[in-house]
């Protein structure tokens, strides 16, 4: 028998696999998706002016539809890179999407949605990002998906992509459609 | 001892605000409070940074609402549990004492005694 004793070594060991354990975890980790305290709850009070009119934009809209609540802004490259997806989604599958245009200039706002397109069948102007705050928001793109009774079911952080429809949001926002309002 | 000094200086000295907006307070109590706050409150951007320290513009923004509420008259409680339904217990420096925190607040301190009575053992066989 060696001197070193049998219990010596099984306590570090068990030690040692699991600091294994928990880096290997952490490694998977994403510690900037912060989830929000806001799912399954009602969309917060606001109203704001609308973009593109000169009506006003209220959380009401969101009764009646499942709505996307895409949170944006020109200076956001990464809203960029969704733009077309939400063009399609709009366009092509009939999602009804609303915009919050976040701590923009609205005249470079417009302009970015003559040239790019308008996903959007509804854009609310937060110039001061007060209503982005009342939703959580703390990074655009954040995209929203909320019911047919105005209740936040889901946010996503970061670009929509195709993978992230198809494999996170589609099933979803099909889901929420069949609901009876 | 000069380097020791430096170094000992350099450990301990104190995060300097390095948000630069100026706000009105009526009073030093209000003052006071905001620092606190702002000093205990986690900025969602940089995450490792409190919302007095950090240049975000999200910081800003949150710095301002909170200034405003201290302003309007809002308690501490208040002010946090608002920030607190919108961001998450992420936005807390210090997060609560419950059931979800439990071994987070309490492992230090199994572990410590786990500690204790291995030594303890150990040194009891000798």
């Amino acid at each position: 028998m060696s001197f070193i004793k049998k219990s010596h070594i099984t306590l570090p060991l068990i030690l040692f696999i699991l600091i294994i354990i928990f880096l290997w975890k952490g490694l998977n980790l994403h510690p900037n998706l912060i989830p929000s305290p806001l799912i399954n709850k009602p969309a917060p009070y606001f109203e704001l002016p609308s973009l593109l009119d000169s009506k006003k934009i209220s959380n009401k809209d969101f009764i009646g539809h499942v709505t996307l609540l895409n949170v944006w802004a020109t200076w956001c490259a990464t809203c960029a890179e969704e733009h077309d997806l939400l063009l399609q989604l709009a366009q092509q599958e009939h999602i009804i999407i609303y915009g919050l245009n976040y701590k923009d200039n609205p005249n470079a706002a417009k302009k970015w949605l003559m040239q790019y397109g308008n996903p959007y069948q509804k854009i609310a102007v937060d110039q001061l990002g007060n209503v982005a705050i009342d939703l959580g928001v703390y990074g655009t793109p954040e995209t929203f998906i909320i019911d047919k009774k105005g209740v936040i079911r889901y946010k996503h952080i970061g670009a929509i992509s195709a993978d992230v429809w198809e494999n996170k949001l589609r099933d979803l926002v099909t889901q929420l459609q069949n609901e009876s309002s | 001892m000069k380097k020791f000094l430096f170094l000992i200086l350099f450990l301990f000295s104190v995060a300097i605000f390095a948000a630069e907006d100026f706000y009105n307070f009526s009073n030093k109590e209000q003052e006071k409070r905001f620092r606190d706050l702002t000093l205990n409150l986690r900025c969602l951007v940089c995450q490792n940074q409190n919302l007095a320290e950090s240049n975000a513009s999200l910081a800003a923004d949150l710095r301002q609402q909170v200034y405003q509420k201290i302003i309007s008259g809002e308690s501490d409680q208040q002010i946090i549990d608002y920030l607190v339904s919108r961001y998450g217990n992420f936005i807390l420096y210090r997060p609560p004492f419950n059931t979800k925190t439990l071994v987070l607040w309490a492992g230090p301190f199994l572990v410590l005694c786990f500690g204790m009575i291995f030594l303890w053992r150990a040194l009891r066989k000798r």
